[in-house]
């Protein structure tokens, strides 16, 4: 595996492999040095072409954990803002000897089309693309899933998860579909007909028009995040329609059955998708998963660019 | 007096015969012609039809000439056996006078290579607002009798019956370009299973059959005369067999890509498949197939489309639509259409040569390989496999979709009145 583009990309032995690699690494993280010499005299960029601070800074703390040298190009201010084409800022990196490239692009399959050019030949990992896929996002949430919910097993064998909300547009969609799958999970998809993609039936996942009716077979949640840019595009009527239908209220948190969690990438529309009381109860996962994502982020570029040595060499 | 014995040519319906060409004129068909003054061409074993003539070509001159100019137009043109290409109005400025069209006509002159018939914008900057001024087209040096906004959809409904009207002034035709921009907003790529995936803003196939069924609607309502581009869909066949069935006037394009490619290659994110409208899904390309084999499809015209490398080095949303088609089109629809046996080389020559110059009114050309006929002639090697090579295009753009892939059919020599343009990759 050279690059991390998409899920569909990686075998599920390969997933659980960054799985049980982010679990070692979870353990460096609460020791009190907190770093791993391993990608010492690594140049790491953070290319984000696209605003978002958690996934830059997940990245970037797990990058600095490994002791590598991380730039960071952010679209303010940068190049990428005064555009510069892709085929550039790659030839830049390239020139500047980036071993890997974290990518977050607006342009669906932009780190798809990094991987494949001879523009750069550093390592390329999606950190989300456009509404295709967001691989990093889905990993951290299988391993907070695993850790929650497995009981010890290594894959998510007949867990119940559901993802609720704006399927069409979410990249996290995509990249969980694609691995809680492959881990041996059940998905429901749950959103109003106009947000899922026209071919979802091609999906291994079951779809459901009605929340309220998943609630109970359940052992997790997931809420996708609404963009305010939908609101006017004719997706559902209003904001409080579409709470009081797809919304993560108190009454639907109550029907979950007891030890289900409920989780969020993150960043919460809170009243939206989801109320205050959801997002903060003892089922919420909310906070624990970015601390995950750091965690699995470290795996990721663990396995990416310290070649195939076990962790214990790498220590 | 120059003259040329073509020898032992297999014409579209199978006869094998000479044919000799004098003073850009067909002057004898028959077998065993001899002519101690004639330059003898030798055609043995190879297909000799009626010049193509294509009736969707970019050839992006005035205004994009980084692209391509109508010279380097025609020597692509001639390379894949065409004599006749029809010039899309979405040039810079737009071809909506008939100062421009003039312009492009004169090009084409002066090229020399094959003719160039400009088409006309259906309305002002091709805006689908203002009717452009289609008499001042008609009545041009350019004489042109086809009219498109092609890029853009002449999508208000009342535009296009007051476009299908006029144009029946003096015979013309709109091209209509199907898609519906309400639907389309933004579109990437084929709405469907592979749009889900790879998150591209989906196109819908209803966005181009709803227009195409309101078209012919109209077309039959006014009592005029429609041609649609590039139709892509199985259910935009249905609806084309539903109108002709139904005596409505109306003729449809398929593109040589949209019969050899689906949206499947998308799954790459190089652009170099973008295209509009998009590539669609395996049954979408086997009814476009047999649309074309019973006629419903009319003809197949390229949507040449020429573009800088700047437009498809990038993310797949930045790039620019459209690839190229004049130069391997025959090919194509050998290896899509008479290797399948879907169709046999009469079913070629009408679909690629008789059948658009009848719906473009390009009297020259199209015509049957008889005395008296200007000698338009394609000749084509039927078992010359080639490798296709974006380094070896006479086109001054590189967009080719088909870079690498192999084809059993090729042009081997065009003539254009008589006279060689190309032969063996090069021009003569």
């Amino acid at each position: 595996m050279k690059h991390l583009l998409s899920i569909a990309d990686i075998s599920r032995l390969d997933a659980i492999k960054i799985l049980d690699t982010a679990t070692e690494l979870a353990r460096v993280s609460d020791t009190p040095m907190k770093k791993l010499p391993t990608l010492r005299g690594r140049t790491i960029v953070n290319l984000f072409a696209e605003d978002s601070t958690r996934t830059r800074i997940s990245f970037e703390a797990a990058a600095k954990r490994l002791s590598a040298d991380v730039i960071n190009f952010s679209s303010k201010g940068s190049s990428v803002s005064k555009g510069e084409s892709l085929k550039d800022t790659a030839q830049t990196l390239q020139a500047m000897g980036a071993d890997a490239v974290i990518i977050r692009h607006g342009a669906s399959g932009a780190p798809a089309r990094l991987a494949a050019c001879e523009w750069m030949s550093g390592a390329v990992i999606n950190a989300g693309d456009g509404t295709h896929e967001h691989p990093s996002q889905a990993l951290l949430d299988a391993f907070t899933i695993r850790k929650h919910l497995s009981q010890g097993g290594e894959d998510l064998q007949g867990l119940r998860i559901a993802i609720v909300g704006d399927v069409l547009h979410s990249r996290v969609a995509r990249s969980n579909v694609l691995l809680l799958t492959k881990l041996g999970a059940h998905v429901t998809l749950v959103a109003p007909p106009t947000l899922l993609p026209v071919g979802v039936e091609s999906w291994p996942v079951s779809v459901s028009y009605d929340f309220d009716q998943v609630l109970e077979s359940i052992d997790a949640v997931m809420m996708l995040r609404v963009q305010q840019e939908r609101m006017n595009e004719l997706f559902f009527p209003n904001a409080r329609e579409y709470s009081r239908y797809f919304g993560l209220n108190t009454v639907r948190l109550n029907s979950l059955h007891p030890g289900a969690i409920v989780m969020h990438p993150g960043p919460m529309n809170r009243g939206l998708e989801i109320t205050a009381e959801s997002a903060d109860s003892a089922r919420s996962v909310i906070v624990e998963q970015v601390a995950n994502g750091v965690s699995v982020r470290m795996a990721i570029l663990y396995l990416l660019l310290a070649g195939d040595t076990s962790i214990e060499a790498g220590l | 007096m120059k003259k040329t014995l073509i020898k032992n040519a297999t014409l579209a319906d199978g006869r094998i015969c000479d044919v000799l060409i004098e003073n850009g004129v067909i002057q004898a068909v028959a077998s065993s012609l001899s002519d101690a003054d004639a330059t003898i061409f030798d055609a043995s074993s190879m297909i000799l039809m009626s010049g193509l003539v294509d009736l969707h070509t970019h050839l992006r001159e005035p205004g994009k000439e980084d692209s391509e100019t109508v010279l380097t137009g025609s020597r692509a043109g001639v390379k894949g056996g065409y004599v006749a290409l029809s010039a899309m109005a979405n040039t810079s400025p737009v071809a909506d006078t008939a100062g421009v069209v003039e312009q492009v006509y004169r090009l084409g002159k002066s090229a020399g290579l094959l003719d160039v018939f400009p088409i006309g914008a259906v309305t002002q900057g091709i805006e689908g607002k203002v009717l452009a001024e289609i008499g001042a087209m008609a009545d041009s040096v350019a004489q042109v009798r086809v009219f498109s906004d092609d890029g853009n959809c002449v999508s208000d409904p009342l535009v296009m019956r007051r476009a299908l009207e006029y144009v029946k002034k003096f015979g013309g035709v709109i091209a209509q370009h199907a898609q519906e921009p309400a639907l389309t907003s933004g579109s990437q790529m084929n709405e469907g299973i592979v749009s889900a995936t790879l998150g591209l803003k989906g196109w819908p196939a209803v966005a181009e059959e709803a227009i195409i069924a309101r078209d012919v609607l109209l077309a039959e309502h006014v009592g005029s005369r429609l041609h649609i581009c590039h139709l892509t869909t199985a259910g935009g066949v249905e609806i084309i067999r539903w109108a002709k069935a139904r005596g409505i006037d109306v003729t449809a394009e398929v593109t040589p890509h949209h019969l050899l490619l689906t949206d499947e290659s998308a799954r790459s994110y190089d652009p170099i498949f973008k295209v509009n409208p998009p590539l669609r899904t395996e049954k979408d390309v086997m009814a476009l197939r047999h649309g074309l084999a019973d006629g419903t499809i009319d003809i197949v015209a390229t949507d040449h489309a020429p573009h800088p490398g700047e437009s498809k080095e990038c993310e797949w949303q930045e790039a620019a639509f459209g690839m190229l088609g004049l130069e391997h089109a025959l090919s194509i629809v050998v290896a899509t259409m008479v290797e399948t046996g879907l169709m046999d080389w009469a079913g070629v020559q009408t679909r690629m040569s008789t059948a658009p110059a009848r719906i473009g009114g390009y009297v020259d050309h199209g015509r049957e390989l008889a005395v008296g006929a200007p000698a338009h002639l394609t000749v084509i090697n039927p078992q010359a496999s080639y490798r296709v090579d974006r380094d070896q295009l006479q086109s001054k753009s590189r967009n080719t979709p088909f870079h690498g892939m192999e084809f059993a059919a090729r042009v081997v020599a065009t003539f254009f009145h008589g006279e060689i343009v190309f032969k063996d990759g090069s021009n003569a």
